[in-house]
């Protein structure tokens, strides 16, 4: 009795460590469309998002670096130009100041030119003037003389030969006087 | 004592048996395709799976929103705590089936507590066998093509450093331990935790009836202690449907690593 029972109870409960075929059946069904559902849908659309923001992010950082390195590009350009037109100022200056200074010496010069040609000239015609005033007294202080002695003696001495001789050897007198009083 | 009462109210408590894990045929019966509840259940969660994961990523968005979110999270997961954590880079090829095997068996064991299902598609041996086989397959598979059948099985069942007499000892323990139990372990494993999961719920709920509904007197309030028992095993279920959905993909991953890589 006790083995009919044990031999009910066996095939009323059957082994829970014995895999029913329907179960692998519908079990291997599952996990084959699983895998298949996973490998070629789920995981590949995750992959391509996965590199798309690698992409982009990275993109983004690539951007950020060629943007940063342009302006740093442009600052040494702008950089360059700005020293370029120092230097041009700078040279621009000196010349400007070589020739003002080149303008003044010339101008000096040119004014002592001028200064020194009228100081001549003024020389020149004073001398002449006084000349002329020397020449012009000699004769008047000649006639003077002749008309005085004229008188004096009272004899026209004039036109004479001998009264000239005189006349200019008083004067030449006259002149040594006055050198070495001069002297 | 107890039974006494049990008796002496008229109607008797049954306690589970394994007869849960057998329900009657739903569709097809006495052929092949044989079906039955828990069958229908886990074609049911492929569905589910598929459902979910092919709305979170019908239109994947570069800002991932809703369903997207939840999506990848869950990949992200079992890429980052299985697939890398234990395969590093060598394991990509491996991400295909590791991802399914982590969602199947997660799906399949969230029934346990879903209520109206109630019962985990990984309850009857058919399924945790059925993936156990193949991580075998995969990892003897993917170390033979590796290290080449010769140097695989050399590396596995003399291991270097070993003085030779202890090879008698070794090797019949490392064929035993990696060629024969890993497979029984991983099938044991998820099998008696959704088992006895099932077997406890069904228990403490039932108890919950029978001693608010048919005991006498003062049992009625361990018919609530019952009842917040079976509340806390649910929870605890929740727990461990997810946690052995995890140790199976992990250790697959361990064996497939342990099988790729030069000692």
């Amino acid at each position: 009795m006790v083995l009919s029972t044990l031999v009910i109870a066996a095939e009323q409960q059957p082994s829970i460590l014995l895999p029913a075929v329907a179960d692998l059946i519908w079990g291997t069904l599952s996990f084959l469309i699983l895998l298949f559902f996973f490998s070629k849908f789920v995981l590949p659309q995750a992959r391509k998002l996965a590199a798309e923001r690698a992409e982009k992010i990275e993109g983004g950082f690539r951007r950020a670096e060629a943007s940063q390195a342009e302006a740093k590009e442009l600052l040494h350009q702008y950089q360059l130009a700005l020293a370029e037109a120092r230097t041009e100022a700078a040279n621009i200056r000196n010349a400007a100041q070589a020739e003002r200074s080149q303008i003044v010496a010339e101008a000096r010069d040119e004014a002592v030119a001028a200064a020194t040609e009228i100081a001549q000239r003024a020389h020149a015609q004073i001398a002449a003037e006084q000349a002329q005033v020397v020449v012009g007294l000699q004769r008047e202080v000649g006639k003077l003389a002749v008309e005085l002695a004229g008188k004096i003696v009272g004899e026209v001495l004039s036109d004479d030969a001998r009264a000239r001789a005189t006349v200019d050897r008083f004067i030449a007198d006259l002149e040594q006087v006055a050198a070495e009083a001069g002297r | 004592m107890i039974r006494a009462w049990m008796i002496a109210s008229g109607s008797t408590f049954e306690p589970p048996t394994v007869h849960e894990f057998f329900p009657p045929a739903a569709l097809f019966a006495d052929s092949a395709f044989r079906m039955t509840r828990i069958n229908l259940i886990g074609l049911f969660m492929t569905l589910v799976v598929i459902v979910f994961f092919s709305l979170a990523f019908r239109k994947p968005q570069f800002v991932p929103r809703g369903l997207q979110n939840a999506g990848e999270v869950a990949l992200n997961f079992v890429k980052n705590n299985v697939v890398t954590e234990v395969l590093g880079d060598k394991g990509e090829p491996y991400t295909a089936y590791l991802t399914t095997l982590f969602f199947m068996v997660l799906a399949f064991n969230i029934t346990g507590f879903v209520p109206g299902l109630q019962i985990a598609g990984t309850s009857v041996i058919a399924i945790p066998m059925l993936l156990a086989l193949v991580s075998w397959v995969v990892f003897n598979v993917s170390g033979i093509r590796h290290h080449g059948l010769g140097h695989y099985l050399k590396e596995n069942l003399f291991p270097a450093g070993v003085p030779k007499p202890i090879y008698l000892l070794v090797t019949p323990i490392e064929f035993i331990s990696t060629f024969l139990l890993r497979p029984v372990t991983l099938t044991v494993r998820l099998l008696a935790n959704m088992m006895s999961g099932h077997l406890l719920l069904v228990l403490f709920f039932s108890a919950t009836s029978y001693l608010l509904f048919d005991a006498a007197g003062f049992l009625k309030i361990f018919g609530l202690a019952s009842y917040a028992m079976g509340f806390a095993f649910t929870l605890f279920e929740v727990l461990v449907a997810f946690l052995q959905a995890y140790i199976f993909a992990l250790l697959t991953a361990v064996y497939i690593d342990g099988a790729t890589s030069a000692h």
